[in-house]
């Protein structure tokens, strides 16, 4: 089996996955009492977030081990990676105001998840920005890794600065129920989509990663 | 002294130098012919360590502080002085002020530059540009030259009066190893103890000079190119 | 290490006297600064906002829009005659190239806030006398910190294509950190509250100084190299 299909394959079953999550968010885990039935994008929304910032976290490892290897695998990797990283961002960043404006009547608030996960998001479209403006693949791929590893040692900063502006600005947490005060029922949904998140993620790199392969002149 | 030895090279997916291996002892100007996108600036560029080969090594005795370069490109800062740009490159590469100072002196009396000292280098002319280049180049005596296509741009009185001072600096007598990169055969030859020509990265002759004229390199290089 | 901070300082004077050959690098980072301030107080409405609430955001906006146009001439010098290439043929260590451009960015832009900093008090009618050495203080801790990064990013742009595009999109996420910092502590001390308030902030910013400064000058070869 070539690693596309693999990809191809891993994808299939997140998504199968995914319709599973849906089901069972929306048939078989309880309504939330205070916020009703717009709550359950939570089930969408945390694991996106989740998503993101293991996106994230790779491209910075992989960033690393490209200036340490110099294995252009690595720095295919890291691009794929973003990419998918992105997209996940994009998922995150759209169900927050569809969950904040029924229950807040606003659409944006500045919480802690969504602010960081913004950033996460602008961070990564300077990296691909960065990638389609550099036409030789061995300078794309060193320049990236140096932004790589830059962006990944400013997270902690992020949300240190997220963390010390909302003690100044208590922010709601409503939007941020904590996974172990979760009923079973609710957390065992919320797991579910992790896990399946995560297959999604692993799908969608490997066919990117596949793809990247293909054509490596242009990356 | 100065080798290359297995060099490869690649820029993404082409190869822009492929198994160049050569030795060039002191007090030798190689001229390296070659057209365009053959490899001569890359294979400058590896062995000034600018660029570092895909495969095998290059290098030159004495590493980087041995190495005089000189391109079209005059690397000087325009809103500098000629006095300031040396005083600058001479510090940077360690010659220490005393030294540094009679040496500025005496290269831009070698250079016919006295009068220039105290000029902004925007203000100079091309050929006394590449002039105050080489003064750039010699300021810390290396004893490698590497010279990439400088005369470009040069008209014809000024591109003879730089081939003048490179014969004097690259002469036997001052025991450097010096390689020239050119297109203009006539020159090149006129300098040169050995040739050589690279097509499509890779070496295709190497040879000493011995007696033959320009006349006669220019025909093999044709031969060879074709 | 001493050869480093020795050779940095050269390329330090070396930038710095080039700047001021030139001036207008300077003379527009300083008009910008004064149109920015200008346009911020006619942007607000002063009977609904009093200045005391924008005023800090302000100040730190204006600062960081001139620090991101100041860091786009950084290594464009450089790029004049191929002095770019000069340098990293030399045997000068490359952490000393990025130490000397960030001491002489960091001598631009603080240049630039000294001047901005009274203009600043004077448009909005804010007096800062009596916070100046803490004020001055923390404007230093916040500006090593933008400065450190960008001048690594701008070496990073400056082979890419829309270099003076990309530098900002590129540069502005990793300056929110210190802009939030500065932004806050320049709060406390212009409403006169005691700092322990914000001992927070202010270690993140000695922290991000750290951090950034220590990992810019470890993968700043890496950038520059081939």
């Amino acid at each position: 089996m070539t690693l596309k299909t693999r990809g191809r394959a891993i994808t299939l079953l997140g998504l199968v996955f995914l319709a599973g999550v849906y089901v069972r968010a929306i048939w078989f885990t309880p309504v939330e009492r205070l916020q009703g039935g717009a709550q359950k994008i939570f089930y969408v929304h945390v694991p996106a977030a989740w998503s993101t910032m293991l996106a994230f976290s790779l491209v910075g490892l992989a960033s690393i081990l490209y200036l340490l290897m110099k294995d252009e695998r690595y720095d295919r990797f890291a691009a794929a990676s973003a990419e998918v990283g992105t997209v996940f961002a994009c998922v995150m960043l759209t169900t927050g105001p569809l969950w904040a404006k029924p229950i807040w009547g606003t659409w944006w608030t500045w919480d802690a998840r969504l602010t960081s996960t913004l950033f996460l998001f602008f961070l990564f479209i300077g990296y691909l920005l960065l990638r389609g403006a550099i036409p030789e693949a061995g300078t794309r791929a060193r320049y990236s890794a140096v932004l790589g590893i830059f962006g990944a040692a400013l997270v902690p900063f992020i949300h240190l600065t997220v963390y010390l502006f909302r003690t100044l600005h208590p922010q709601p947490i409503v939007l941020k129920p904590s996974a172990p005060s979760l009923p079973g029922d609710m957390l065992a949904t919320l797991l579910f989509s992790f896990f399946t998140f995560t297959i999604l993620y692993v799908g969608f790199v490997t066919q990117r990663y596949a793809l990247g392969r293909g054509d490596s002149h242009v990356g | 002294m100065l080798w290359a030895d297995g060099v490869r090279h690649r820029f993404g997916g082409v190869p822009a130098l492929d198994d160049v291996s050569f030795t060039l002892p002191a007090g030798h100007t190689l001229a390296l012919f070659g057209p365009n996108g053959s490899g001569k600036t890359t294979l400058l560029k590896v062995l000034a360590g600018l660029i570092k080969p895909s495969l095998g090594h290059a290098g030159v005795q004495g590493g980087r502080g041995a190495i005089g370069w000189i391109g079209h490109q005059s690397l000087l800062y325009g809103q500098l002085t000629v006095r300031e740009n040396l005083r600058f490159w001479g510090s940077l590469y360690r010659v220490r002020t005393p030294v540094l100072d009679a040496r500025i002196a005496s290269l831009t009396a070698r250079v016919d530059l006295r009068e220039q000292l105290d000029r902004r280098v925007g203000t100079l002319s091309r050929g006394q540009t590449q002039r105050a280049a080489i003064a750039r180049a010699l300021i810390h005596d290396p004893s490698v030259l590497l010279l990439d296509e400088p005369f470009t741009g040069l008209d014809r009185v000024a591109a003879s009066q730089l081939t003048a001072l490179v014969k004097e600096f690259a002469g036997a007598g001052e025991g450097r190893a010096t390689i020239l990169v050119t297109h203009n055969v006539e020159e090149g030859t006129e300098l040169a103890t050995d040739v050589a020509v690279l097509k499509t990265g890779r070496l295709v002759e190497f040879m000493p000079r011995n007696a033959r004229t320009a006349g006669q390199i220019g025909a093999r290089y044709r031969e060879l190119v074709s | 290490m001493g050869e480093i901070l020795r050779d940095a300082w050269v390329l330090a004077r070396k930038d710095l006297a080039l700047e001021l050959r030139t001036k207008t690098g300077l003379a527009s980072a300083l008009v910008f600064t004064a149109l920015v301030l200008t346009v911020f107080n006619f942007g607000r409405d002063p009977t609904a906002v009093a200045a005391l609430d924008l005023a800090p955001s302000i100040l730190w906006v204006t600062f960081t829009f001139a620090a991101v146009l100041s860091l786009n001439r950084a290594f464009q010098l450089e790029l004049e005659n191929q002095a770019l290439d000069g340098l990293l043929v030399s045997p000068v260590d490359r952490r000393a190239l990025y130490l000397g451009k960030l001491f002489a960015n960091l001598c631009f832009v603080g240049f630039v806030e000294a001047v901005g900093l009274p203009l600043f008090a004077l448009f909005f009618n804010i007096s800062i006398v009596h916070v100046l050495p803490p004020l001055a203080a923390l404007i230093a801790v916040a500006t090593i910190g933008f400065v450190a990064v960008g001048t690594l990013l701008s070496a990073l742009v400056i082979r890419v294509r829309f270099a003076e595009l990309m530098l900002p999109v590129l540069l502005l996420p990793f300056f929110i950190p210190p802009l939030v910092g500065a932004v806050q502590v320049t709060a406390r001390l212009f409403s006169g509250r005691p700092l322990s308030e914000v001992s927070g902030w202010l270690r993140l910013l000695l922290a991000y100084d750290l951090v950034f400064v220590s990992l810019a000058t470890l993968l700043f070869p890496t950038t520059v190299d081939e």
